[in-house]
């Protein structure tokens, strides 16, 4: 949930990576952590295996500047994507503003996006979460491996309500911040229309 | 869902004076109030070494965990945990179920002085934060986002 602080001028977000085990949700993170300035960005946190598998979270502070005077802070969280660790998984959705789910591209982890999408679904839906209602988008990584599904397939199977998809590299760093910025927007955009807020002035 | 959490100079100004009052009758090191998702939301004490917003994300996040088990025991909740380190102890409790307040103590204190001194904190954070409900509920104060337009965001996000 946002956190609107009055005195010091900052409105606070949290952002959720989601999606399956291996497809690249810590990539994006250790990518956006390398390409910003040092003053926009906190440290950046892994609770991991000894094996680099994430174990309960990846936690990466940003700031992506002032409106109206207020800082605008995003946290950005990653979940464990190893089926086993769904408890965890749960834990970190509590609060959430807005929602990335990161697909792997591969052929043969169609089943596990699947898989992962409708845990999605009804690990929000039992934080009393709707996915059609958050701001969410969607992004088809690891674009530059061989072996991917076309996007028009991986769009008809993972994103029937056409929410903002992206197609990425996450290690070669293409399509993350546009991920990044879709979302953060579509979350400034929420907050908006739920203060009743809004117009298209300036 | 309930709208979003907010605090305002007044309150933040009483939060702060209650953190700092608890870090010096408790002895402590460094006191933090934290929101359940993880946002620092006051401090008092020795925080300049400390790396408030990743102590804050963590600290949110072992919360979250043993409450998960809490669940999973069938327990209602666990308030408190202690940490007992070899020179720095860290006490953590739920403030009326909103808040998570840290208290980092070593040899100059102890459990049962800052758990003493935690309690009648605690109580009196809680009333601050229905304040806080109250005046963010009579909508009396402004909000910044009915004051944020689209040309704002699309600004901010401008290269």
């Amino acid at each position: 949930m946002s956190f609107i602080n009055y005195s010091s001028r900052e409105i606070n977000c949290k952002l959720v990576y989601y999606g399956p085990g291996l497809c690249g949700k810590t990539t994006n993170l250790h990518y956006i952590y390398a390409k910003t300035s040092p003053e926009a960005k906190g440290k950046m946190i892994s609770l991991a295996t000894e094996t680099e598998r994430t174990l309960f979270f990846d936690f990466l502070p940003l700031s992506l500047g002032e409106i109206r005077g207020f800082k605008t802070r995003f946290h950005l969280y990653t979940v464990p994507g190893q089926v086993f660790y769904d408890a965890s998984r749960k834990l970190i959705l509590k609060g959430v503003d807005g929602m990335v789910f990161v697909v792997d591209s591969q052929i043969e982890r169609m089943e596990a996006n699947i898989e992962s999408l409708d845990n999605l679904r009804i690990n929000l839906a039992e934080q009393g979460y709707d996915l059609d209602k958050l701001p969410y988008v969607i992004q088809y990584n690891k674009r530059d491996l061989p072996n991917v599904a076309p996007v028009e397939q991986l769009r008809d199977l993972l994103n029937p309500t056409r929410v903002p998809e992206f197609e990425a590299s996450a290690t070669t760093g293409v399509g993350v911040f546009d991920t990044l910025k879709a979302v953060a927007k579509a979350v400034l955009r929420e907050l908006q229309r739920g203060s009743g807020g809004g117009s298209s002035g300036g | 869902m309930a709208g979003p959490d907010v605090m305002f100079p007044e309150e933040q100004q009483q939060i702060t004076t209650v953190c700092q009052r608890l870090h010096r009758d408790a002895n402590a090191k460094a006191v933090l109030l934290i929101g359940r998702d993880g946002q620092p939301i006051a401090e008092a004490g020795d925080v300049e070494e400390l790396d408030v917003t990743s102590l804050s994300s963590l600290t949110a996040g072992n919360v979250a965990a043993t409450g998960g088990i809490s669940k999973i025991l069938r327990e209602k909740d666990f308030t408190s945990q202690f940490h007992e380190g070899e020179k720095i102890h860290v006490h953590i409790t739920l403030v009326g179920g909103r808040a998570i307040l840290v208290v980092l103590f070593d040899e100059r204190s102890s459990l049962g002085l800052v758990r003493l001194r935690v309690k009648k904190s605690s109580d009196e954070m809680t009333r601050i934060f229905d304040a806080v409900s109250t005046k963010a509920q009579s909508k009396s104060q402004p909000s910044i986002l009915t004051e944020i337009t689209d040309k704002d965001i699309d600004n901010l996000f401008n290269d």
